[in-house]
């Protein structure tokens, strides 16, 4: 059951990444664009996820368990470290330079082409060197 | 002047939104796409694989459909290739030390109002812009 509901979640999201236009480099990379050819289309994007989000959050607050038993992931605040502001600053050049982030590579492999291919290697490869860099700053 | 697109957009974002309450609700997951692959790469997520895959077999399938029907199977990726494995470096590695993406920091996290959320939320937006700044204004190489 817990299989079924995550691919109907995986459904309706990959739809939605291609509906919002985020599986579009050009749409991203333009709303990065601040000093040129602006485009806001991912300010609505958000705002649009967030809705929904901030209602389930709610919902999740006032529950313990989700419906199919687990317990609901009620995080304690874990404080901002460096591990979250250097990795942001990487993830934010990579996000720039080729306007693609981990879940619009993923829905897109069967139409990103070579270069979509290349790049979900390459993020592969760099998700796999991250735990012993992350232990060794943390130690720091 | 408000453009369609931007109308479009919000739907979508709606539609992610709402992919994300599901798993929160039913399945108690968080949909950070970076996390659900990682676990799977590293091993980390062994225990509940299957609904890894499920959600990316989900994801692939809609987005394979979708694309096919509103004209837009293709992402624009530049074709400099040196440029793709700098950057899928930089965002695997990036988001694997930040613990998120989009989808878990942006989407799941500012809607609790998580400081970690807020953070990482605003640090990809300015070092991205200054990305774009520098990388298409300054070098001309996107």
């Amino acid at each position: 059951m817990q299989n079924l509901i995550a691919f109907i979640s995986g459904l309706l999201g990959g739809a939605g990444l291609v509906v919002s236009g985020m599986t579009n480099t050009k749409t991203i990379q333009g709303w990065l664009d601040f000093t040129g050819n602006w485009d806001p289309t991912l300010a609505f994007v958000l705002t649009g996820a967030l809705i929904p989000m901030a209602i389930a959050w709610r919902i999740a607050k006032r529950r313990s368990t989700a419906v199919l038993g687990e317990t609901t992931p009620v995080f304690p605040d874990k404080k901002v470290d460096p591990n979250l502001i250097l990795g942001s600053v990487l993830f934010g050049i990579g996000w720039g330079l080729a306007g693609i982030c981990p879940g619009p590579a993923l829905a897109s492999i069967t139409f990103g082409g070579v270069g979509g291919l290349v790049f979900l290697a390459a993020m592969a490869g760099g998700v796999i060197v991250a735990p012993p860099l992350k232990l060794r700053f943390s130690v720091v | 002047m408000i453009e369609s697109e931007w109308i479009i957009g919000l739907f979508g974002g709606l539609m992610i939104g709402t992919a994300g309450s599901i798993f929160l609700l039913v399945n108690g997951r968080i949909l950070g796409p970076s996390g659900i692959l990682g676990g799977l790469l590293d091993g980390s997520g062994r225990a509940n694989k299957t609904e890894r895959i499920s959600f990316i077999l989900g994801l692939i399938i809609a987005a394979a459909i979708v694309a096919q029907i509103m004209g837009r199977a293709t992402t624009g990726i530049t074709s400099d290739l040196l440029i793709v494995i700098a950057a899928g470096i930089l965002v695997g590695l990036g988001s694997r030390m930040a613990n998120g993406c989009i989808g878990g920091h942006s989407v799941c996290g500012i809607s609790r109002f998580s400081p970690r959320g807020i953070t990482a939320t605003v640090i990809y937006v300015l070092v991205g812009g200054a990305s774009v700044f520098v990388f298409r204004h300054l070098l001309e190489v996107i």
